[in-house]
């Protein structure tokens, strides 16, 4: 019975990928939990998968807003508007 | 659909109403400003040309941000095919009694209590880039896709016309290599 959850390593670091995304099913991420009883390697690379994910999300959503400047809009105005005719 | 309800493109007032939300949805994927002035720029002229293609269903905001993330995504090819294509290291054994284990020099390595504590950091963003740069091309192509414009599983697939469990072998040798490159350069230096 227990067989039927034991992976490796490999395995065991795919599903830990898929996780991020949401996309582990219920399943997988039991066989991952019982994975990491016996793997503290995998347990780590997880960890630190997490924070790479934070890491990523922080960089896409929490960048302060930026804007173009006047400047930079007027000049694309003015490409925009050249291009107007064609 | 009710011809009143239908959505009509005003080019005129473009860069008034989204200029600076385009700019700011490429920024967080292109990270580079240059470029991405650029391509939200690309992307006004490519509405412009395509405008008696456009139906009314969608608003006009998501109408560009569509053709934005088409110019995003032929940046991610350019960028990538410019490149050599880098050695794909597995980073497990693949056969044997080891199959599936971790190879002893790609076992991870304790990142101290800290590590966590700098993610504001503007450099960490820098160097988080530098080694997507550093993945084999459609490794990063199909990472950046997915992690950074969160894109559907099925969009990416048809998009690169891959499997879907293809799909999840890069993003998980992605993360792997990625993972090693940031301790690398950045947690253990």
């Amino acid at each position: 019975m227990l067989k039927k959850f034991k992976i490796n390593c490999d395995e065991a670091t795919t599903i830990c990928d898929k996780s991020q995304y949401g996309k582990a099913t219920l399943r997988e991420v039991l066989k991952l939990r019982i994975h990491f009883l016996s793997c503290r390697i995998c347990a780590l690379y997880t960890k630190q998968n997490n924070l790479l994910s934070k890491i990523l999300n922080k960089s896409k959503n929490g960048k302060t807003i930026c804007s173009m400047t006047e400047a930079e809009k007027e000049l694309m105005r003015k490409e925009l508007e050249s291009h107007k005719g064609e | 659909m009710d011809i009143e309800n239908k959505h009509i493109l005003s080019p005129d007032k473009w860069i008034d109403l989204h200029a600076d939300y385009l700019f700011n949805y490429t920024i967080a994927r292109v990270s580079k400003s240059e470029i991405a002035k650029d391509l939200v720029q690309e992307t006004f002229l490519a509405g412009l040309k395509a405008m008696k293609n456009f139906e009314g269903k969608a608003s006009e905001r998501t109408w560009l941000i569509a053709i934005l993330k088409r110019k995003i995504i032929d940046y991610y090819r350019k960028i990538n095919s410019t490149k050599g294509k880098a050695e794909v290291r597995m980073n497990f054994y693949s056969d044997g009694e080891n199959e599936g284990d971790w190879l002893e020099e790609r076992v991870p390595q304790t990142w101290g209590s800290d590590a966590d504590k700098g993610i504001e950091n503007e450099e960490l963003g820098a160097a988080l880039e530098a080694c997507i740069e550093k993945l084999p091309e459609k490794y990063s192509l199909v990472f950046r896709m997915k992690t950074l414009q969160d894109f559907e599983t099925d969009e990416i697939c048809k998009e690169l016309e891959i499997t879907p469990s293809n799909l999840w072998v890069i993003i998980h040798r992605a993360r792997t290599q990625l993972r090693k490159c940031m301790e690398d350069n950045w947690f253990i230096k």
